[in-house]
């Protein structure tokens, strides 16, 4: 067991895949000397070398379109797009490229790649540093989708990601880049694509991703001083969606709410409400909820504090699903 | 040429079928080679009018006619060799057609029976692109891999290769080409950025584009440009021969700019009469890249008419053939695209798979399902 941070799990992940196989690199702005603005990729460069870590111009649809070609060269590249809001410059290549390689040659081409993101408010950050696109990407055929919440997934899912032989984005919690966790290297890592049930309980179901994993958890904790016990889903995987999980735990509590950053519309919970109304119709005893950010693009720092769903705002829903 | 632009412009045939020194460049191949360029470019003309037609027909969903580009396509062809792996945009018929893929089979993406039916791995030819420019950086991608791979600089210069992609004039302005240059030029990576500007992107011309000859912007990323005589074989092969062979000893990228001129629509959906004028083509069909390498053969003796018959003989065959193979291709089972979506479909899709069957096989007819809602070709992608 070793205590580490999220950023530090991705650190040693990233260090263990690159050791595993010659084939990995990495490749995004400021990731070399600097080891990335968050420090993801420290001292990778220094030990792994500049054809392997590589320094990239500022252009992220180049990064990615640099990215499709050493894939079909038989490279694994990993690719750092500094914050959320930068990614959109490179949307093109991966919508219309990378998620549809192994589509449109019939089979005959794979793309290996991990595209990492940083995503999330709640670090004080100007515009474009706090975006929550995780949804554009789910709603893409041919791309996985996958965010961890803490050090040990962390630390596990980016080495599966990178294993993997299907393009996968890997949304990062920013905001949860340093609390710490133990990690076992050595353990059995769970499925990359299976939910978990952070925390079991019987009378609502709490799904949640990412960075709100934890403000879910304080909120079931906060209630169940109420004596209402919550059990917490971290679905991990965006898509595909581990629904079995979460359509077991709402079959056993008849309650459903779906926290996310991002806003409401068309996000992740309009897809999991959808699904949970369809597999649980019987079962559900008030709607799903949802708790998100809301339909205005991202306020400025000083005031994210509303935009985001925080323990009270959970607990505001829980009280309005236990109601029914 | 009297076009105040077409300065540098490197040319070892004439329009008239003259051979003419260059101080950079030459051409040292054999007539007998000279003749192998041209049965390439009669038999890719052939090929592309015979496609031309079964889109007129509603054989075909759309397509791109290279007619009028086969010189800078045949010729950059030929200046290939594996391991050089090549990036083609989506009008590179005759490139496609020397790397070996079926030309039935390349049908199949503009008659809708396939997305990109060939194996680029194995031929490498990488798959026709349709978004524009998108290519390029794939390409110098590629390249880096090539470079990590040991596949450049070596000192036996058969153990080298570089990556070469096509594209339009159009796609200079695209931010993933010029994003191409720069990647391409900061990692000294081994690719030839082939531009053939035909002159027109749909109906824009190069002007809208550019306000300088194309081949100049190399300058400004840090690599060399060449401007040469699209429709000269002979000087498209010794250009791209050249930058091929500087890409491969490590020498970094360089710009091929193929000025030629695209004789047919953009695709079968354009109207190229509506934004250009008859002289305008009249002028250009005089620089056809066909007959200027027939008259210099027919006159230097390395061809006659025998020979020029049986080339036509064999054209004839392969538009019978590419006839016939179009309008029989077998449509797909629409339940084979639920498969390599992922490598490891989840249950959701498999799911919608299952669905999609038991609902077809409601139907007294199973074949009957959507047969309702014909497609019609001709109205097909007309945003292409």
């Amino acid at each position: 067991m070793a205590t580490m941070t999220l950023a530090k799990a991705l650190n040693a992940g990233l260090r263990r895949a690159l050791e595993a196989d010659p084939k990995v690199l990495l490749a995004g702005e400021d990731i070399g000397k600097l080891g990335g603005v968050f420090r993801i990729t420290e001292h990778l460069q220094r030990d792994f070398g500049p054809e392997r870590v590589i320094d990239s111009p500022l252009a992220e649809s180049g990064i990615l379109g640099t990215a499709v070609g050493l894939a079909l060269r038989g490279y694994r590249p990993v690719v750092e797009i500094q914050f959320d809001g930068f990614v959109y410059p490179a949307f093109d290549q991966i919508i219309s490229q990378v998620s549809r390689f192994h589509f449109r040659s019939h089979g005959h081409l794979t793309m290996p790649m991990v595209v990492r993101i940083p995503y999330g408010g709640g670090i004080g950050a100007i515009e474009h540093h706090s975006e929550s696109p995780e949804a554009y990407f789910a709603h893409t055929p041919g791309l996985k989708v996958v965010t961890c919440s803490n050090p040990v997934d962390a630390y596990w899912m980016i080495q599966q990601a990178i294993a993997s032989d299907n393009p996968i984005i890997f949304f990062e919690p920013k905001r949860r880049y340093h609390e710490k966790g133990e990690v076992d290297v050595e353990a059995e890592p769970m499925p990359l694509y299976q939910a978990r049930v952070v925390k079991p309980g019987e009378d609502l179901t709490l799904v949640t991703y990412g960075p709100m994993v934890r403000t879910c958890v304080e909120a079931a904790i906060a209630a169940g001083e109420e004596g209402r016990d919550i059990e917490v889903i971290d679905l991990r995987s965006l898509a595909p969606l581990d629904i079995a999980t979460v359509v077991e735990s709402v079959n056993k509590t008849g309650r459903a709410i779906v926290v996310h950053e991002a806003a409401l519309t068309l996000g992740m919970g309009a897809e999991i409400a959808a699904r949970l109304q369809q597999e649980c119709f019987y079962a559900l005893a008030a709607p799903v909820f949802r708790v998100t950010g809301y339909d205005i693009p991202y306020p400025p720092s000083r005031v994210e504090a509303s935009f985001l769903p925080d323990l009270d705002r959970v607990l505001d829903a829980v009280d309005r699903s236990l109601a029914y | 040429m009297s076009d105040p632009a077409v300065d540098d412009f490197v040319q070892l045939l004439t329009p008239e079928g003259q051979r003419v020194q260059h101080p950079d460049f030459s051409f040292e191949g054999t007539d007998e080679q000279v003749a192998g360029y041209l049965r390439e470019m009669i038999l890719a003309r052939r090929f592309d009018n015979e496609a031309t037609a079964l889109q007129r027909k509603g054989e075909l969903g759309l397509w791109p006619p290279a007619l009028g580009q086969e010189a800078a396509q045949v010729g950059s062809v030929n200046a290939t060799r594996l391991p050089d792996h090549i990036f083609p945009s989506y009008r590179e018929h005759a490139v496609a057609l020397n790397k070996g893929i079926d030309p039935v089979e390349m049908l199949t993406t503009f008659r809708g029976t396939a997305m990109v039916p060939w194996n680029s791995a194995s031929n490498g030819l990488h798959l026709y692109s349709f978004v524009i420019g998108t290519q390029t950086l794939h390409s110098v991608g590629y390249a880096m891999g090539m470079q990590r791979d040991g596949l450049v600089g070596n000192a036996d210069p058969a153990a080298n290769g570089a990556a070469i992609v096509y594209f339009g004039d159009g796609a200079t302005s695209q931010g993933d080409v010029n994003e191409a240059f720069i990647f391409a030029a900061s990692y000294t990576a081994p690719v030839v950025f082939f531009c053939q500007n035909n002159q027109y992107a749909i109906s824009e011309p190069i002007a809208l584009q550019s306000k300088i000859p194309l081949y100049r912007r190399a300058s400004g990323f840090g690599f060399p440009g060449v401007r040469v005589d699209g429709n000269d074989v002979l000087a498209v092969l010794a250009v791209t021969s050249w930058a091929l062979e500087r890409a491969r000893r490590g020498e970094g990228p360089a710009l091929i700019e193929a000025y030629t001129y695209r004789m047919g629509a953009h695709t079968t959906s354009d109207d190229p009469t509506k934004y250009r004028s008859r002289d305008e083509t009249d002028q250009w069909r005089a620089r056809d890249p066909i007959s200027r390498v027939q008259t210099y053969l027919l006159r230097s003796g390395a061809i006659d008419q025998n020979w020029l018959d049986a080339v036509d003989a064999e054209s004839e065959a392969l538009a019978i053939r590419v006839r016939e193979g179009c309008v029989t291709l077998p449509d797909p089972k629409f339940e084979e695209f639920f498969e390599n979506v992922v490598i490891d479909p989840a249950d959701i899709l498999l799911e919608q798979r299952d669905d999609y069957l038991e609902y077809e096989a409601g139907f007294d007819d199973p074949s009957g399902v959507g047969t309702d809602q014909e497609p019609k070709q001709s109205e097909a992608q007309e945003a292409f």
